[in-house]
């Protein structure tokens, strides 16, 4: 059974923890600018909202890549920038309807969420269980997955 | 079945492999006719500064892909298409029938009319050999004269700097990429590329090129200067490879015309890519020459051909650009409909556009930001119903992922 990250919004008090650790163990920085999962602050609502690539079936990224530098891990599910392949062109980071690969300028290449091979850091930073890692099917990714399908122009199945 | 795809770019690729997916059976015949394994010409830029070889440029990177997928990848012209027979004339000789054909021929650039465009030292910049035409001349301290700023000429010209040359870009508009970019940060984008030491001339046309004594090229502008050039690289716009087509009954305007399913005006006939004029997401049918529409036509094209009845939605426009560190960003209908809010930074290049029709997003431009900048594509896309979230847009057009996530998930 494939994992996903589930990602409970309710549970989370701000506190940053994931995005550290993300960008620690990817990055070698404790910097949340360079982690690839963000906290959202909703002030007025006192509310908020971790957010990163869902590893969604459609794979805006991986198709929109013109010299196959984004893969599917079979193993995870994840999609995986070869930072090898890439070269830096950013197409895919416009064509991700949910603004989950980035550019880094100082690289020139893009970052993504890759599951941190099937063991994420956020997840295990995180102190209140409001990122978890867990089966596939019953995940509070549902409902972002339900949005990806939405999100489709195109009717695509499968990725 | 015999599937045949007349095309070997990135349409015509992911077509053939959306096809094997859908039908484990059928023949899938590829037929390209450059003279390279499949390759993307987006990677035409990094391909001129040396970050990668040939080999980074191909479309997919194993040993022997497209056998294992059983597509058969000829290197042939197709010259002629009779849908009454169902078949193909090859400009090697033969003939090629099909059950269902795909046209992916994409876009060949436009010869503007310059005396002298046929001279030694003027090149395109389209095809892996005009790359390897440009990497020749553009030595060093060369003269390079960029006829040209539009999307393609600003991706070039990136290359070109990094190249080390001496650079004078001319634009006949008034500004840089104006199809992509307004008043406000086109010229910002000029300002920008001065500061970096490229020579921009906008509002500006090469009227003549001349060889002269020295063997290199007198570059004539119309506002009477002359530039010197040991190469000229032309990039004055693109159109649809659809010549061949003539006779064969296939409803051809600006590309080839394609219903939802992206199947032509002739039965088993479909069109995928720069070549075809398809459903936009703004409701009607345009050429859509970039990356991500050809991705999205490939992919559901080839489920039509196979028989699976798969609507496409219609394309968005969408470009990001690097001039020379510089990175901005476009989508849909940026012009606006008369409801719009920018945020602007002229000193740290930073700029952002947004344009609404009711509570939805329908356009955007933005410059100076990397993050999250795809969710653009989701809000306009989706049509998502932006409610009080538009009024925070309006305060702060910055926020686009805050309003994306809030209207999703809070
Ligand atoms: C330098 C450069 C940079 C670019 N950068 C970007 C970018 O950053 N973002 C973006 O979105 N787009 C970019 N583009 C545009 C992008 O490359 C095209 O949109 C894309 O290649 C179109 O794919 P296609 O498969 O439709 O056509 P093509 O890639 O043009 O492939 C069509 C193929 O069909 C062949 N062909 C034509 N006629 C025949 C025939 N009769 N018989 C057999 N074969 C034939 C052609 O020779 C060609 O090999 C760039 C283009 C260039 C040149
Ligand atoms: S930026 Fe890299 S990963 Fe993204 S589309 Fe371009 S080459 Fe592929």
């Amino acid at each position: 059974m494939q994992k996903s990250l589930s990602i409970d919004p309710a549970k989370c008090t701000g506190c940053l923890q994931c995005e550290l650790a993300c960008s620690y163990d990817n990055e070698g920085v404790f910097n949340p600018s360079k982690s690839r999962i963000k906290v959202f602050n909703f002030h007025d609502q006192g509310r908020f909202v971790p957010y990163t690539c869902t590893q969604c079936d459609e794979a805006w990224c991986l198709h929109a890549c013109p010299v196959d530098a984004i893969s599917l891990d079979a193993s995870t599910g994840a999609k995986i920038v070869s930072d090898q392949l890439c070269v830096g062109c950013k197409v895919c980071t416009i064509a991700c309807p949910f603004g989950t690969i980035n550019y880094n300028q100082s690289t020139g290449k893009v970052i993504k969420c890759d599951l941190c091979e099937g063991d994420p850091e956020c997840a295990k930073a995180c102190p209140t269980d409001a990122i978890t890692f867990v089966d596939a099917n019953w995940t509070g990714l549902e409902k972002m997955r339900a949005w990806a399908a939405k999100t489709d122009s195109s009717v695509q199945a499968g990725a | 079945m015999t599937y045949v795809v007349v095309g070997a770019g990135p349409s015509g690729v992911i077509a053939a492999e959306s096809l094997r997916k859908s039908d484990p059976e059928g023949e899938i015949i590829l037929i390209g006719d450059e003279p390279e394994p499949p390759y993307s010409r987006m990677a035409i830029p990094y391909f001129l500064v040396g970050n990668i070889e040939d080999h980074g440029t191909h479309l997919r990177k194993t040993k022997d892909h497209y056998e294992a997928l059983g597509i058969t990848y000829v290197q042939d012209r197709v010259s002629r298409v009779s849908p009454a027979d169902h078949s193909l004339t090859l400009a090697s000789g033969g003939t090629q029938s099909y059950s269902k054909l795909l046209i992916a021929t994409g876009a060949s650039p436009i010869k503007p009319p310059i005396e002298g465009l046929g001279l030694p030292g003027v090149h395109h910049c389209w095809t892996l050999e005009d790359a390897r035409n440009i990497i020749e001349l553009a030595h060093d301290g060369a003269h390079v004269v960029l006829v040209g700023a539009g999307f393609i000429g600003c991706i070039i010209l990136e290359s070109l700097v990094k190249r080390g040359v001496n650079l004078t870009v001319v634009e006949a508009d008034d500004r840089m990429v104006p199809r992509m970019m307004n008043q406000k940060a086109g010229g910002m984008i000029k300002q920008w590329c001065l500061e970096k030491g490229v020579n921009v001339e906008t509002s500006t046309r090469v009227t003549k090129l001349e060889k002269n004594a020295k063997g290199t090229l007198n570059v004539d502008l119309d506002n009477g200067t002359q530039l010197p050039a040991h190469l000229v690289v032309i990039a004055a716009g693109v159109k649809s490879n659809t010549d061949f087509l003539e006779g064969s009954g296939i409803e051809v305007k600006e590309g080839i015309v394609v219903d939802k399913y992206l199947k032509t005006s002739v039965e088993d006939v479909y069109a995928a890519g720069d070549c075809a004029q398809g459903p936009d997401i703004a409701g009607g049918w345009s050429v859509h020459a970039i990356q991500p529409t050809c991705a999205d036509h490939g992919q559901i094209v080839g489920k039509n051909m196979a028989g699976i009845k798969t609507p496409y939605k219609g394309s968005l426009v969408m470009n990001v650009l690097d001039t020379v560190g510089l990175i901005s960003v476009s989508y849909g209908a940026w012009e606006g409909k008369g409801d719009g809010v920018e945020v602007l930074d002229e000193k740290n290049y930073r700029y952002m556009r947004l344009e609404f029709e009711g509570d939805k997003l329908i356009g955007a431009l933005s410059l100076g930001r990397t993050e999250h900048v795809g969710v653009l594509r989701g809000l306009i896309q989706t049509g998502v119903a932006l409610g009080q979230w538009k009024d925070k847009l309006k305060e702060d057009p910055q926020l686009i992922m805050e309003a994306y996530v809030a209207t999703k998930y809070v």
